[in-house]
């Protein structure tokens, strides 16, 4: 297969508008089958901007959004459901989906959460509710899965679970995943490619490219960039002793 | 069959009802009971415009509210004002407006009192026709639509990211509420038919754990509503909308109880 059919969004030199100023200008990158990509930046840095458009949630102002795929899952970072609506978790499963009941018990099992299935949505956890929108997003076996904050949260254990679980997905599904994250440690360690935003792209490339980058520390501050390598060196331990992921 | 007024208008308000209880329960998770008021204030003017040119009622009043709906969208998109600010801004003017052209309508007798609270006396043969018939069409569409929309009810963005085209839907969903309102004027009246959608649907979420089962049990709610509403009114002499939605209310408060008592029981 040729690296061109991989290919599955593309943006160019995108930029979003929204009166009186430009939420993000200036964005280039794609987003390939099997591959991660994440997105990193302060809060503000139109990371979520970024993902929207790729989503066709927002269109770009300027430039040019191009997606080669319409199976696509989207993990939101904020969803707020009202208790007028009474929803059970199979029911969110559901949503955009038809599924049967073992196709649901069998998404729920790989984010560790089955037993919620009849759960009332409003009744989880912060933490169950991220794993339920992570299990209902692999349902779709999407080609293109836009991840926004997917751990936020969760426990530090689960966090560890839920991104190997996301490494898993990209192998398993042959998909390309565009991730939002804080987790500098995660990203590092994980990710393909990395593009660091603050409202414009600061740089991007392979992880062990970007820590080095002057603008890349320049944002972070010296002093996380450094640990990361600690962090780093630590998150591959971690995994080694887990014995399910090796690096 | 349909000689008797009293079957006329049982038959009428049972097919209002099975279409307000799936509707109803759209508006009350989507937060849109005062959108289903403004259109249904504005449905004055569409009765007024329908006595002026000599149309049917349930048609111009439809007309009317696909109108202010379209309204609302284009004044969204020009001024910062909330949603209820505006709705309010519509729900009044339109109303003021039907009052006042109606003032110039001197020649024609205006049954107030009907128009704002319904009356079933009224109810003909060809409303049975309309209700029923305009009631399978709403349904039917809802039926087909009703993935897409619930899904945008959920989460707009998601939807709309995962191919659900919540924005056509929505605009449908809107038809639809308009039709509703259309549909039950002569039976409930402008003043009462948001208690219609919004009662029985809310008092179905007390006593209910997923959706389907509070689509079903509002419609329940709303037959029950009707039929003992309008063996009231026909008792006590009472106009039939008030009636049905005073029944409404009880069996709202009838929904609390078992809430109450389950707290009661946990302590």
């Amino acid at each position: 297969m040729s690296s061109k059919n991989n290919l599955l969004v593309n943006l160019e030199n995108a930029g979003v508008y929204k009166s009186p100023k430009w939420l993000i200008r200036g964005v280039s990158l794609e987003v390939r089958r099997g591959q991660i990509v994440t997105l990193i930046g302060p809060n503000g840095s139109g990371k979520t901007t970024t993902a929207k458009m790729v989503l066709s949630i927002l269109e770009p102002d300027e430039g040019s959004m191009k997606r080669y795929t319409d199976k696509i899952a989207y993990v939101p970072q904020k969803i707020n459901i009202d208790w007028t609506m009474p929803l059970r978790v199979v029911d969110f499963m559901r949503l955009t989906n038809n599924l049967n009941d073992n196709e649901v018990s069998e998404s729920l099992n790989q984010t560790g959460v089955e037993k919620l299935f009849k759960e009332q949505i409003h009744g989880l956890s912060g933490g169950e509710f991220q794993r339920v929108l992570l299990a209902r997003a692999i349902a779709k076996k999407p080609e293109l899965l836009v991840l926004d904050e997917p751990v936020q949260g969760v426990d530090f254990n689960g966090e560890i679970d839920l991104y190997n679980i996301i490494k898993n997905i990209s192998a398993n599904l042959n998909c390309g995943i565009l991730l939002v994250s804080h987790d500098l440690h995660f990203v590092m360690s994980a990710t393909d490619h990395v593009v660091c935003l603050n409202g414009h792209i600061c740089c991007s490339g392979k992880p062990s490219t970007v820590i080095k980058d002057k603008a890349y520390i320049e944002l972070f501050g010296e002093h996380r960039s450094k640990t990361l390598t600690y962090y780093q060196h630590d998150h591959d331990h971690t995994h080694n002793s887990d014995g399910s992921v090796s690096s | 069959m349909f000689d008797d007024f009293f079957t006329r208008a049982l038959v009428t308000g049972i097919g209002i009802a099975i279409i307000t209880g799936p509707l109803g329960c759209l508006v009350i998770w989507r937060r849109l009971s005062y959108f289903g008021d403004t259109l249904a204030h504005s449905a004055l003017l569409g009765v007024t415009l329908a006595y002026a040119f000599s149309l049917n009622i349930a048609f111009s009043v439809f007309i009317i509210s696909a109108v202010i709906a379209l309204l609302l969208l284009n004044l969204q998109k020009r001024t910062r004002l909330a949603g209820d600010s505006l709705l309010g801004l519509l729900a009044h003017s339109t109303l003021a407006i039907g009052l006042v052209l109606m003032g110039f309508l001197s020649s024609i007798r205006f049954d107030i009192m009907g128009l704002l609270f319904g009356d079933i006396l009224s109810v003909t043969v060809e409303d049975i026709a309309l209700v029923w018939i305009g009631g399978s069409v709403i349904l039917g569409i809802l039926y087909f639509i009703w993935k897409s929309l619930f899904s945008a009810t959920v989460n707009y963005d998601l939807a709309l990211a995962e191919g659900m085209k919540p924005n056509i839907y929505n605009m449908i969903f809107t038809l639809l509420l308009a039709g509703v309102i259309a549909l039950s004027i002569k039976m409930i009246g402008t003043l009462l038919i948001t208690g219609l959608l919004i009662i029985p649907a809310a008092a179905s979420r007390n006593i209910t754990h997923n959706p389907k089962q509070m689509v079903f049990v509002a419609i329940l709610i709303g037959i029950l509503s009707v039929t003992i509403g309008l063996f009231t009114s026909l008792e006590l002499n009472t106009s039939s909308g008030p009636s049905i939605i005073v029944i409404a209310i009880i069996l709202f408060i009838i929904s609390l109880i078992p809430l109450e008592l389950r707290g009661k029981l946990q302590k």
